[in-house]
C-alpha cells in the first residue's frame, strides 16, 4: 500500500515491518521523529518489541551491544553529535560481530551549530567496521532498513542506513508500504551462532593476544568483502520479492557518457534531474549514485569504468587537509586499474546548503570542457 | 511540475498544509507530490517555509524552489518583497485575507493576488482563536481547488488523517475553502 510518508518514518516502519525485537535511543534532531514513531506505535500495541529510553547515545548503543549479544534484532537512531557520541561503542559492536542496524541522519557537526545536512558524520566513522549505505528517497530508506538486517546478519557486521537530515528526514513522498508477510518471507527471524545465555555461559569479548586479534580483524575484512557481492544479490532479490531493485550504486544514462556526475544520498537523485537536462541540450551526461561507502565497492566500479570517462565527484563532506570523502575513496579503488579514470572533486552543499539542478550542470560542464582543478577540490555552491 | 512555496508562522501548521496535499495527490490518484519543509530554528510565531512539487512523473529534484509557479501564505503579513522573490511574471499568490483583490494588487505588483478568507472559515469551524487562528486546513482546500489538485474526497480524507484533533471541524474547513475557490473559478470561465 502506499502512504505518504516523512524519511525518518520510513526507517522507523522499515524497522518495524523487520519485526525489530529491542530498540534503545536518544532523541536527536533530525532523526527524533523516527523512535518518537517506534515509541508511539509501542505505546498503541502496533510494535511488539521493547523499548528501552536511555540517558545518551552512548547508551543505547551499549543496551543494543548486550541485546544483540543476548541474540535480539536490534534498532537505533541517530544524528550527527550523536553518533559522535556513540564512537566507542560502535567498534564495540562492530569488533563483537552484532548485527545492529542503525538510522544515522546527516547532520554537520559543530562549532558552529548546525542542523542541517552533511556527510561528515558518518563519514568520519568508516573505519568502526560498520557497513554503511546512503539512500536517495524515502522509498529507498525504507527499502535498505529491511535489507540492512538480512545483510548484517549475513556478515555478522553492523549497518548504518544513512539519509539527509531534512532534505529527506523531514520531507513527505508517496512510500510503498509492503505488507508483513512479504516482509517475513524475505526476511526471516534472526538465528545468531552463539547468544549471551546465562544457562551455557560463554565469554565475550575477552582480551586476546595479538595473534589472536590480528586473526579476528582479517576474518572481518574476509566478511566484510564477502559483503560487497551479498548487497547486489540481496539487493536482486529485494527486487524479485517487491519489484525495486538495489546495488552497490545505481548508475543513471551512463552508457555512452563521457563525463558521469558522481553523487551519494538525496543529491543523487537531483543529479538525475541534472542529467536529463544536460542529455535535452545534447550532452553525454550520466550519474552514478554510490549507495554503499562500506565495504567501498572498489571492484564493481573498476569493473563499470571504462577508459575515456571522466569522474565529477561531488562530496556534501570535508575531510580537513585531504579532500571530499568520496572522492578520496574512489580515486583509492581506481589506482590499481588499468584504464584509470581522471577524478575531479567538488565540495558542496555542507551544513545543509542546496546542491541545484543548475549547480550540478555547471560541475558537470567544467570537467566535461577540461576546465576542472585536478589536483585541488574544488568548492562550489548556488549563489541564491 | 507544479511547484508552490508556502510561507507561514511557526505553530500555523505551514508544513502540515504541504505534508496534506501530498497525501490528498496520492489519494486522489493523479499524480505525486514531494512536500520539503524549510527548517530554520523552529519557534512559534518565527516565519517558516514550505515547498510542495506536484507532478504526473516522478519528482527527482529535491532542493528548495526558488522559482515557484506560485505562492501560499498564510500570514498575509509574510507577504514582502523577499517572501515574493522568484514567483514566476504572472504567477498567482493566495493570500489569507478578506481584503478584496484589487486592494491588494498594489502589494504585490506584476502577480496575480487571489484573496482566501481562511482567518475567517476557521473561526466559523472554531478552529484555533482570534489571535491564533488554525488557517492551515482551510488554505489546503483553497490551494487543492485552485490548481486542481484532487477532488474533494480524497482532501477530505488526507485532513481528517493528518490533523491531531477536531478532525470533523478541519474537514469542514477544507470542504468551504474548496467550495468557495471551485465557484469563483467556475463564475470566471
Amino acid at each position: 500500500m502506499k502512504k505518504v510518508l516523512m524519511g525518518n518514518h520510513a526507517a522507523a516502519v522499515g524497522a518495524a515491518l523487520a519485526r525489530a525485537q529491542v530498540v534503545a535511543a536518544y532523541p536527536i534532531t533530525p532523526q527524533t521523529q523516527s523512535i518518537e514513531l517506534l515509541a508511539e506505535m509501542k505505546e498503541k500495541g502496533a510494535f511488539p518489541g521493547a523499548y528501552i529510553a536511555v540517558e545518551s547515545e552512548h547508551s543505547a548503543m551499549a543496551a543494543l551491544l548486550g541485546a544483540a549479544s543476548a541474540g535480539a534484532r536490534t534498532f537505533t537512531a541517530t544524528s550527527s553529535h550523536g553518533l559522535a557520541y556513540m564512537h566507542e561503542l560502535l567498534h564495540w559492536v562492530a569488533g563483537a560481530r552484532l548485527p545492529v542496524v542503525m538510522a544515522e541522519v546527516n547532520r554537520a557537526l559543530a562549532a558552529p551549530w548546525s542542523l542541517w545536512t552533511d556527510q561528515t558524520d558518518s563519514l568520519s566513522q568508516r573505519d568502526t567496521g560498520w557497513l554503511q549505505f546512503y539512500c536517495s528517497t524515502n522509498q529507498e530508506i525504507l527499502d535498505t532498513t529491511i535489507m540492512a538486517y538480512k545483510i548484517a546478519e549475513a556478515v555478522r557486521l553492523p549497518a548504518m542506513v544513512v539519509y539527509d537530515g531534512f532534505t529527506l528526514s523531514h520531507s513527505y513522498e508517496p512510500v510503498e508500504v509492503p505488507a508483513q508477510d512479504a516482509v517475513d518471507a524475505f526476511l526471516p527471524a534472526y538465528r545468531p551462532e552463539q547468544v549471551l545465555d546465562t544457562a551455557r555461559p560463554l565469554a565475550f569479548g575477552a582480551l586476546v593476544p595479538p595473534k589472536e586479534y590480528l586473526r579476528l580483524r582479517r576474518s572481518m575484512a574476509a566478511d566484510m568483502a564477502r559483503a560487497e557481492t551479498l548487497i547486489e544479490e540481496v539487493g536482486r532479490e529485494f527486487g524479485e520479492a517487491f519489484g525495486r531493485c538495489y546495488g552497490v550504486f545505481d548508475a543513471y544514462r551512463c552508457e555512452d557518457a563521457t563525463t558521469l556526475l558522481v553523487t551519494s544520498g538525496a543529491v543523487g537523485s537531483t543529479a538525475r534531474a541534472a542529467v536529463d537536462a544536460l542529455r535535452e541540450r545534447g550532452l553525454a551526461a550520466g550519474n552514478l549514485r554510490i549507495r554503499a561507502f562500506r565495504p567501498f565497492p572498489a571492484q564493481a566500479l573498476r569493473r563499470f569504468l571504462g577508459r575515456g570517462v571522466k569522474l565529477a565527484v561531488v562530496d556534501r563532506n570535508y575531510s580537513p587537509g585531504a579532500s571530499g570523502i568520496f572522492a578520496q575513496e574512489i580515486r583509492a579503488a581506481l589506482y590499481p586499474a588499468t584504464a584509470r579514470p581522471p577524478v575531479f572533486g567538488y565540495v558542496a552543499g555542507l551544513g545543509g546548503g542546496d546542491i541545484t539542478v543548475e549547480l550540478l550542470q555547471e560541475i558537470w560542464s567544467k570537467v566535461d570542457e577540461g576546465k576542472a582543478e585536478k589536483t585541488q577540490p574544488t568548492w562550489a555552491e548556488d549563489a541564491r | 511540475m507544479l511547484e508552490i512555496r508556502f510561507h507561514g508562522r511557526g505553530g500555523q501548521g505551514t508544513v502540515l498544509a504541504a505534508k496534506i496535499l501530498a497525501d490528498a495527490v496520492l489519494r486522489s490518484g493523479k499524480g505525486q507530490c514531494l512536500a520539503i519543509p524549510e527548517f530554520g530554528v523552529e519557534r512559534r510565531g518565527a516565519p517558516v517555509a514550505a515547498y510542495a512539487r506536484i507532478s504526473e512523473r516522478p519528482i527527482l529534484v529535491r532542493t528548495r524552489i526558488y522559482e515557484p509557479d506560485a505562492l501560499v501564505f498564510l500570514d498575509a503579513a509574510l507577504l514582502s518583497a523577499q517572501t515574493l522573490g522568484g514567483l514566476k511574471p504572472g504567477g498567482p499568490l493566495l493570500l489569507n485575507s478578506e481584503s478584496p483583490a484589487a486592494r491588494l494588487a498594489a502589494r504585490a505588483p506584476g502577480f496575480r493576488v487571489e484573496p482566501i478568507a481562511a482567518t475567517r472559515i476557521a473561526l466559523e469551524h472554531r478552529l484555533g482563536s482570534q489571535a491564533s487562528p488554525v488557517v492551515n486546513t482551510a488554505m489546503c482546500g483553497a490551494v487543492a481547488a485552485y490548481f486542481d489538485l484532487c477532488g474533494l474526497e480524497p482532501l477530505l480524507a488526507a485532513v481528517r488523517e493528518a490533523v491531531p484533533v477536531k478532525h470533523e471541524e478541519n474537514a469542514a474547513a477544507a470542504r468551504q475553502a474548496f467550495e468557495i475557490v471551485q465557484e469563483a473559478l467556475h463564475a470566471r470561465a
